[in-house]
């Protein structure tokens, strides 16, 4: 594993947006009509241009959010990431994002105290093997995400009204047609946590988990009828799907997580093993 | 010439119109909720930052290092490499709300190009002096640099590359949907974003 590597898969990241997030914007268009479709037009054909030119899709190419399994050394790892960033900084190149929250200095180099953001995930590591899945999270989607920390007599209910809340306070700002990222349980960190994890499983297959797969088939229509439409211009295609993980937790708590996606749902999986690197899609 | 309305172009919207910068009031004060521009000239790339230190001057009573006059600010943080426009669509403009209203009134600016929409300071402000808030469909930062020409030049580049004041030469830069016209009306209704 070097950062070469690394580097590449974030330029996959960057310049080539998943299918399965492509496919469900072209099935939007024929539902929209006016500017909205206009606008709608205009985002489908910059996602074939990027792709084409190897361009980043957007000049926000986010804070980089990284998944990884594996069963050796973790500072190994770290530093080939951070490497991996410096030299996708220069050659994708990544717009440099990264700043002191305090005295907002730029260093131009996407590293940072506590950053880059890499969670180890426990489960499923197998030795000589390493498993990376990137996301791009561009900032007008993240400021308008949200946790909650619900009573737990609010139930189910209480869980769609914060969803809708977020989605409806957030309007066009996070480029709709958005993805919604729900976390339910567990803790405040940790459904924040759930709500981007869930922003990785595609959208082109059914949930298996029934209480999530309930609750996604719920959200997503009552979504699409608030109206917010593309860019905000009003519309039909709100969201183009909504992705639910949760967690058991405390028997006084019912955290609640909203992770607002837009449209540009920059994820890539890269592994690592005995056959050498290579990215899946 | 700086305003010219387009005939047979394929978008189904109000009016469709070409612009090139410097605008003037009286051309500006014709666009209405609805209608597409398709911009040239010059833009200036102002944020959050931009935003606060031009205020900061304006308020002291000192001039900025360009001039806004009848210019075109966009909401935009371009991602450059070296003296190309890679990547350059717009940002969200309502974190420029509470400077908005001030700066296009110290500086008379006549259009804000950006995404999501914009509050009611702003919209106060365009009705005002006479000036526009466009929408660039967000995202499509790709698409968007190859409108765009050639730097014409960078100011503050000490507020880090996103936040700097990129003056860029577009060349039909669109489409650019009005969402906010400068007799008050607005596209969201309920007077925010
Ligand atoms: S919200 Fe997403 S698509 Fe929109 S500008 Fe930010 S990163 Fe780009």
């Amino acid at each position: 594993m070097d950062a070469s590597e690394v580097a590449e898969a974030i330029r996959i990241l960057e310049t080539d947006l998943p299918r399965d997030i492509e496919e469900r914007l072209r099935v939007c268009l024929s539902g929209e009509e006016g500017n909205s479709r206009e606008a709608l037009k205009v985002i489908i054909e910059n996602i074939g241009y990027a792709r084409q030119r190897r361009l980043p899709m957007c000049q926000d190419t986010g804070t980089l959010v990284f998944f990884v399994k594996c069963a050796g050394s973790q500072d190994r790892v770290l530093d080939t990431i951070r490497e991996g960033i410096s030299l996708a900084t220069r050659e994708v190149p990544l717009r440099p994002n990264t700043v002191n929250p305090f005295t907002r200095e730029n260093e131009g180099r996407n590293l940072g105290r506590n950053n880059p953001i890499v969670h180890f995930v426990e489960e499923g590591c197998e030795g000589g093997k390493v498993t990376m899945q990137i996301m791009a999270k561009g900032a007008g989607s993240e400021n308008v995400s949200r946790s909650f920390m619900l009573e737990p007599d609010r139930g189910v209910g209480g869980i769609k009204e914060c969803v809708i809340e977020t989605v409806a306070d957030a309007g066009g700002k996070p480029c709709p047609p958005i993805i919604v990222g729900l976390g339910v349980g567990g803790s405040l960190e940790w459904a924040a946590y759930l709500a981007k994890k869930a922003l990785l499983r595609p959208l082109d297959r059914r949930t298996e988990d029934p209480t999530a797969a309930q609750l996604e088939d719920e959200l997503l229509p009552e979504i699409n009828s608030l109206g917010i439409g593309p860019m905000g211009m009003g519309g039909r295609a709100t969201a183009l799907g909504v992705r639910v993980e949760w967690a058991h937790c405390h028997t006084a708590s019912l955290p609640v997580s909203v992770s607002v996606q837009c449209w540009a749902l920059r994820r890539v999986s890269a592994v690592w093993d005995s056959s050498g690197f290579r990215i899946l899609r | 010439m700086g305003f010219e309305r387009l005939q047979d172009l394929e978008v189904k919207v109000l009016g469709s119109y070409r612009l090139r910068t410097v605008l003037e009031e009286a051309d500006v004060r014709q666009l209405r909720v609805g209608d597409v521009a398709y911009l040239s000239g010059a833009v200036f790339t102002m944020r959050d930052m931009a935003h606060l230190r031009a205020l900061e001057l304006l308020r002291r009573g000192e001039k900025l290092p360009f001039e806004l006059k009848g210019g075109v600010i966009y909401h935009c943080g371009p991602l450059i490499k070296g003296d190309v426009v890679v990547s350059a669509g717009p940002t969200t403009s309502m974190r420029m709300e509470r400077s908005e209203p001030d700066l296009i009134g110290f500086t008379g600016l006549r259009g804000i190009i950006g995404k999501g929409g914009m509050g009611n300071g702003t919209r106060e402000a365009l009705k005002k002096h006479g000036a526009v808030y466009l929408e660039y469909p967000g995202g499509a930062g790709a698409l968007a640099a190859r409108s765009a020409k050639r730097i014409l030049g960078v100011y503050w580049k000490d507020l880090g590359e996103p936040e700097a004041v990129w003056v860029i030469e577009v060349a039909d830069f669109g489409p650019c949907f009005v969402t906010m016209d400068s007799n008050g009306e607005t596209l969201r209704k309920k007077g925010k974003a």
